[in-house]
């Protein structure tokens, strides 16, 4: 069983946090606290495999984690997870993520140069990126491992959603485009492994 | 009303959208709080409005708040009605808020579930699948208990995206409704069958999730997941199988020899790691789970060592840090084999990575011995050194106590040095683990008599030492020590050297910094060492150092006096007076020292911990017994009071007892020790606890110790550990020397203290200690019994989950639903028939709105009409409730057939075994899947088995009986392979007999059944294999197994194992079959009609492996026959030469039939129904058990049994492409008679006479 999946960047802000087990909302703040400090001061080139902190788990659960970036990917989980699976499992999420929000066509070729993830995408796209999860992970059980297939669930439901007209119909879109304009320049280079893409927009949605 | 629309729509464009907000969040960091409690109350602006989008737009902006940590349970109605909106956009954004902050404690929970049923039947799948989604996180007992019933019917839906995620989320019904657990375990079961790889995934998943909580349960299941391990290609399924095998192992040993081989296949095939590494340690609980020491395994241990060394030494700090937890599992039962990989850990120690070196801190706990004790430790105090992290440096602390003082300060050869070691640790600061240090202390020093002088000397030094008192007392945990230090000097000051040196230090004015507990201490046991001064001057007319002395107590005392801590202050003032008195009689020339010594003579004896639980209960007091007469049945059930009375109450029943007559005492005892040898939570008592020594009073019984002292007792400053180790070393050396003299004896009268000798016997390793130490063992009660608490969490959601599936799954002897565990359907207020159980339900589920009634009534019925749907025994249940009630005479019919053919046979109740548990019995006790090189060579003779299968068991019975297995008859295996056969069947009956002995006492009901059935007279089936011959020759061997495809129905899969049979590398193996019309092998795309297949492995000399072919057939009612080719390259060192094999496939039209399960009425209407044809077929003289006969049918050729009454059977099996195959089975006299009926005749005939073949071979 998977016991929480937390997000969150190098400075501890989350970004992205389920708990599959109920915590209030102020212990969930201790959680991320507790989590982020045992990760962050571990260097990139230790094991990714942590005996888990004193508020989440106890001797059965383990945290394990992947470093992006910016951003740690970090799954609690019980003994009954494969560890090394868990770590494969992040990084389809991320791949999964990197196709949804980026490129919907070559979804082959993608293992290679999506291996990171742009943190901009879960600042502003929590929702899409819990979407994309829970048909990962359900309830703390893995769900679907196959790739391809969910893509084409998360893509189905996404051009179900156009079809309704999207939550922030087309009046809205208008008005937030011309908000932005007044804005600070927001980086939009993401480091994609070794290549730099200029993304055209933030969200494809 | 119109520009009120606009209005509101002009409104929302200003709105924020959740894109805004994290923005604004972003802008606002100095006044972040500001920020966004503005923006919540804008939210609830929104909240306010009708328009649903703003709605769902603010709920949008709440589940990010809630991520930074707001509580948005405010807000939990608004969500609801987001969740209810009919556009999935809404709804998506709804569910989501909901899974992110609705727990069992919000109340507006119970308002949802009438929405969720809604989405769970709507039409669209995604509204479905979301409301699955969200339904997994909150769950609650009232959702689940109203909604079981809905998501078992969704996980037979059309859809496998809505079918696996309906699985998934039974486990959380599950555990907030234990109830639906068995009435849906039967579907679930039939999930793990699926076709889509998605939902059989989701199955395994749910079922290895309850299996591992309740193993014993799920055992029954073992078969079909050793199915699916076998064939299932995808590795999250593998994985979660192979670690459910792990859990169940335990259980059932016989498993675990059947797993062996496939897993050590995949080990070496595998190419991912997560599997390599799962099917690695699965092995390893296996071999734990076996006897040790079994011969025929150390290939298997030293094949998961060897590959987890390559895990170790991989650059990858992942698998380095699995390969030393896998390993420290191994290190439990199979020391050996890891010690010899103690370069590897020692090197893990100096790892960057601290995950990593505290695995291998872990393992070095098992790899000490006698001999490298002192070198490890020393290593490790390096590193203590070294270390930078408090946790790091604490870990290694307790470590290195944990090494030391493990079974008993075992490896410890020397006690001086440890005394130092711990020394040497009081010098690390900031140490959690001070009172570790003490503990260790105090008990070295009580426990090794010969060690307390010198333990006395450097207390002396560490209460002298000022280091321990600097730096903040409250932080500083060491100071602990000062605990164990003082109190050491205190209680063997007869020891110390200067008594009133150490009195002096525990006096000084910095004590009073100490913890208030280590003060009292520290007063107590100044005033013992007053006691050591005085009675030290008496001899000697020194009267005034002895005045001097009780001068300074008064003096320094009254600091105590003035403590805050209570418990000091008492001890002091008491102490002081008691010295002021003692000063007056000082000065009377009275002689008090032996008055003041009699105050703290006689010595503390170590007792062990929990002794007081586990005085025993004494002979002839039997607490089961009634004193009265019992007052009610119920309270039988209460827990026997295991030997928890003290022996000053057990006194007071003694004299009821006397009365009792002596047999009736026997008697009771008797029964009374049969029932704890049979009890398994009655832990017997080992020899060794019962090593005390009672019977001498006083200080005599604890061994004297003789201690031969090469080391001088004089200590300059600090001790050096580090010169122990050389002391060691040249110690051993000349122990080595004086062996070869062998002038041993005279060595040690020369070389003792004229001290007795020692004669102690030497260690294994040749190590003697350097002085031979006596650890005095703690103080027990005699007799007693070690047992441990059981400390099982009562919370756990999992007790509930604990249910017997196995009755529930063996069709025929079912122990039916009861009432209260139907699933509660809904049914319809107006219905004129309801259960009491359903009527409770309704009541519960709240009041829907009345403007929805109308549309509810109709998805009720529709529902209804789904719920009659639902699988056949829980149909049948309901119907016999029906009939209770109203009798629906339309279908009575339908059940009347079914009871006749149930009981025409034979009047009595069934007794045949429970079928399920039966078949996993059969099924473990066939051999393993892969044959031995004889295996197939000779046609097996009649009843007995086959005797190359008996051989390939054979070593494994042998093992599990070591005693039996007489050294004669190893020796002449191969010559008195009869004698052999007998002795082997012998053996393994009573191999059998034990196990039901042993299971009897806490195996579950489904175990019960087969013992009280009719197994336990049958006798053990014979084992067998479905593997045949194809193909031999000097350099390969190849035998095959056809089976249907379960999915596919014009498939069959034929396995074939190649073995090698040569000294010579095998590699780039081609398998190629020359297709018929009718069957052909599936080639992949591109390849031509007359292309071989690539073996996918290579085969190093004498390994064999097995490998996968799927031919497509188009009509299977014939048999038929394929010719092939096998080519391959025979590597040698200096040559490799092409070979080729040819060899004829044999299609029997047994192997395209599949074993089906088959209830019996379904069975019943099958041959009621008239669609098949009939025909029957007579053995004669065949001379075997009937339960021999109907496995080898089911086993040969793939038959379930339905029903078994005395000797007569109907099975069932179907094949691949949907045929039904009906036996009846009788027996009488040598003859078997069977009658078969099936859809197709000419499959029929070919299939008895397949079965005919069978038993003429017999």
């Amino acid at each position: 069983m998977i016991k929480a999946i937390l997000i969150f960047n190098n400075h501890g802000k989350p970004r992205l946090i389920r708990f599959y087990q109920y915590f209030a909302e102020d212990m969930q703040q201790q959680i991320i606290r507790e989590t982020f400090h045992l990760v962050s001061k571990r260097d990139d080139n230790v094991c990714n495999f942590l005996e888990g902190g004193s508020l989440i788990g106890g001797s059965d659960y383990k945290l394990i984690y992947r470093h992006y970036a910016t951003l740690y990917f970090v799954f609690c989980v019980d003994s009954s997870e494969s560890e090394l699976g868990i770590l494969d499992l992040i990084q389809v999420s991320v791949i999964i993520v990197n196709v949804c929000f980026h490129v919907q066509v070559f979804v082959e070729t993608l293992d290679k140069c999506f291996e990171n993830v742009c943190e901009l995408d879960l600042i502003f796209h929590m929702d899409k990126v819990h979407y994309i999860l829970q048909e990962v992970v359900m309830g703390g059980m893995v769900l679907e491992t196959n790739m391809n297939e969910i893509v084409a669930q998360v893509e189905l439901q996404n051009r179900m959603e156009k079809s309704e007209g999207g939550l922030s119909a087309a009046p809205a879109r208008a008005v937030s485009a011309v908000k932005n304009m007044n804005l600070p320049e927001i980086p939009r280079n993401i480091n994609i492994g070794d290549i730099n893409i200029k993304v055209p927009s933030l969200s494809p949605f | 009303m119109a520009l009120k629309i606009v209005k509101g729509s002009i409104d929302r464009m200003f709105d924020k959208n959740l894109q805004d907000l994290v923005r604004g969040i972003r802008n606002h960091k100095e006044d972040e709080a500001k920020y966004i409690s503005t923006c919540i109350d804008e939210i609830k602006q929104e909240l306010k409005q009708d328009n649903i989008a703003v709605k769902a737009n603010a709920v949008c902006k709440l589940t990010y708040l809630q991520m930074l940590g707001y509580d948005v349970s405010w807000a939990a109605f608004n969500i609801v009605e987001v969740m209810s909106s009919s556009k999935f956009t809404y709804k998506r954004i709804g569910y989501l808020a909901a899974s992110q902050c609705f727990h069992e404690g919000t109340d507006v929970i119970m308002l949802t579930t009438n929405q969720i049923r809604k989405d769970l039947s709507s039409p669209n799948q995604y509204d479905t699948g979301v409301a699955l989604t969200g339904l997994s996180c909150f769950v609650t007992p009232d959702l689940a208990r109203d909604l079981a019933n809905d998501i078992m019917t969704l996980m037979s839906h059309t859809k496998p995206y809505i079918r696996k995620k309906a699985v998934l989320i039974m486990y959380k019904v599950f555990l907030k409704y234990p109830e639906s657990l068995r009435p849906a375990f039967p579907r679930l079961k039939e999930k793990l069958e699926d076709p889509d790889p998605g939902v059989q995934s989701a199955a395994v998943n749910v079922i290895c999730e309850l299996a591992r909580r309740n193993p014993k349960n799920y055992l029954s299941l073992a078969p079909l997941f050793f199915k699916l391990m076998t064939s299932s290609t995808n590795n999250w399924v593998l994985i979660k199988i192979i670690k459910l095998f792990g859990a169940l192992t335990p259980l059932e040993p016989r498993l675990g020899k059947k797993l062996i081989e496939p897993l050590t296949n995949l080990i070496h095939s595998t190419s991912a790691m997560s599997l390599l590494y799962e099917c690695v340690n699965t092995v390893i609980a296996v071999l734990i789970s076996l006897s040790s020491g079994m011969p025929n395994h150390s290939a298997s241990i030293q094949l998961c060592v060897q590959k987890l060394r390559i895990l170790i030494e991989d650059s990858d700090q992942n698998l380095k840090y699995l390969g030393l937890l896998a390993m420290s599992k191994i290190l439990k039962t199979h020391p050996k084999s890891v010690q010899s990989h103690k370069d590897l850990i020692l090197q893990c120690l100096d790892d960057k990575d601290e995950s990593i070196r505290l695995r291998a801190l872990d393992l070095l706990y098992g790899m000490v011995s006698k001999k490298n004790l002192m070198e490890i430790v020393k290593k490790l105090m390096l590193h203590v050194d070294k270390a930078e992290g408090t946790t790091y440096r604490d870990e290694l602390l307790t470590k290195i106590i944990d090494i030391c003082s493990q079974s008993n300060y075992q490896y410890i050869t020397n006690f001086e040095w440890y005394i130092s070691i711990l020394v040497e640790l009081t010098r690390l600061e900031g140490t959690r683990h001070g009172h570790l240090i003490a503990s260790q202390m105090l008990d070295v020093a009580i426990r090794v008599k010969a060690i307390r002088a010198f333990a006395v000397a450097q207390m002396a030094m560490l209460l002298d030492n000022a280091h321990l008192l600097t730096g903040n007392m409250q932080r500083n945990g060491i100071c602990e020590v000062l605990y164990a230090a003082a109190w050491i000097c205190g209680e063997f000051s007869e020891h110390l050297e200067d008594p009133n040196q150490t009195l002096e230090a525990m006096l000084r004015p910095k004590v009073a910094t100490l913890p208030g507990h280590i003060q009292a201490v520290y007063v107590q046991n100044a005033a013992k060492l007053f006691a050591t001064v005085l009675r030290k001057h008496e001899g000697a007319t020194d009267s005034q150092a002895a005045q001097e002395t009780s001068q300074l107590l008064v003096e320094r005392l009254p600091l105590f006096v003035q403590s805050a801590n209570l418990e000091v202050q008492e001890r002091a003032s008491c102490i002081l007076q008691l010295v002021k008195y003692i000063q007056k009689l000082q000065q009377k020339d009275v002689e008090v020292a032996e008055e003041v010594s009699a105050l703290f003579a006689g010595e503390l004896n170590p007792v062990a911990p929990k002794a007081q639980k586990k005085v025993p209960v004494p002979e002839g007091l039997d607490l089961d017994a009634w004193i009265n007469e019992p007052p009610s049945e119920s309270e039988s059930e209460d827990e026997k009071p295991k030997a928890v009375f003290a022996k000053e109450e057990t006194k007071h029943s003694r004299p009821r007892h006397t009365e009792v007559d002596e047999k009736e005492l026997a008697r009771r005892r008797e029964a009374r020790k049969q029932e704890q040898a049979n009890n398994p939570f009655y832990i017997k008592s080992s020899p060794s606890s019962q090593k005390v020594y009672q019977d001498a009073p006083g200080v005599e019984h604890i061994p004297v110790v003789q201690i031969d002292l090469s080391v001088p007792l004089k200590v300059p400053g600090m001790p050096m550990s580090d010169q122990y180790l050389k002391l060691e070393e040249e110690r051993r050396q000349k122990e080595k020397a004086e062996k070869k003299k062998k002038e041993k004896k005279k060595k040690r009268e020369k070389h003792g203290k004229g001290k007795k000798h020692d004669s102690g016997p030497e260690s294994e390793e040749d190590i003697t200690p350097a002085h031979h130490v006596d650890i005095v063992t703690e103080e027990m009660p005699e007799n007693a019994l070690p047992s441990d608490d059981d400390d099982k969490d009562p919370n756990d959601p999992h007790k509930a989950l604990d249910i017997d599936l196995d009755n529930l799954l063996s069709g025929t002897n079912c122990r039916p639903l009861a009432d209260t565990e139907k699933l509660p359907v809904r049914t319809h207020r107006s219905e004129p028939l309801k259960s009491p159980g359903e009527d409770g339900d309704v009541e519960s589920v709240p009041q829907e709105p009345k403007k929805r009634s109308s549309k509810e009534k109709k998805e009720k019925k529709k529902d209804k009409d789904k719920d009659r749907k639902k699988s056949k025994e829980e149909k049948k249940k309901k119907k016999k409730h029906k009939h209770d009630a109203e009798d629906e005479p339309a279908e009575l019919p339908a059940e009347e057939p079914v009871k006749s053919e149930e009981t025409n046979e034979v009047a009595t109740p069934p007794t045949s075994t429970s079928a399920e548990a039966s078949d996993l019995d059969f099924w473990l006790s066939s051999t393993p899947v892969a044959p031995t090189a004889k295996e197939v060579a000779a046609p097996a003779p009649a009843p007995a088995p086959a005797p190359e299968t008996s051989l390939a068991a054979a070593p494994d019975s042998e093992a599990d009986e070591p005693k039996d297995a007489e050294p004669e008859e190893k020796c002449s295996k191969h010559k008195k392979k009869k004698q052999k056969k007998e002795k082997e069947k012998e053996e393994k009956k009573e191999k059998k007999k034990k196990r039901h002995h042993h299971h009897h006492h806490h195996s579950d009901g489904g175990e019960d059944s087969v013992q009280n059935g009719t197994m336990e007279e049958e006798e053990p089936l014979p084992p067998m294999s479905n593997y045949c011959l194809l193909a031999e020759n000097s350099y390969i061997k190849m035998v095959y197994d056809i089976q249907g495809n379960l999915q596919d129905g014009s498939q069959v899969v034929v396995s074939v194992i190649f073995e090698n049979k040569s000294d010579s590398f095998l590699k780039s193996m081609e398998f190629n079959v020359l297709d018929s019309l009718n069957s052909k092998l599936q080639r992949p795309e591109g390849a031509g009609p007359h292309d071989g297949l690539v073996v996918p492995f290579q085969l190093p000399p004498g390994v064999s492996n097995e490998a996968r072919f799927i031919f497509s057939v188009q009509s299977i009612v014939m048999p038929q026959k394929l010719k092939g080719t096998l080519t391959f390259i025979v590597k040698s060192e200096d040559s490799s030469t092409h070979e080729k094999l040819d060899f004829k496939l044999h299609f029997t039209c047994t192997s395209y039939l599949i074993t089906t399960p088959c209830y019996s009425d379904a069975y019943a209407k099958l041959l009621e129904s008239g669609d098949l044809k009939s025909s029957s077929l007579r053995l004669e003289g065949v001379n075997m058990p009937f339960h021999h006969l109907l496995a080898r049918i089911c086993f040969h050729h793939h038959f379930s049994v339905v029903e078994r009454i005395d000797s007569c059977a109907s099975m069932y099996s179907r094949s691949i492409q949907g045929h039904h195959v009906c036996l009846l089975v009788k027996t009488a006299d040598q003859t078997v008679s069977i009658d078969a009926k099936c859809d197709e005749p000419s499959l029929l005939g070919n299939v008895l006479d397949e079965i005919k073949q069978t038993f003429s071979q017999c």
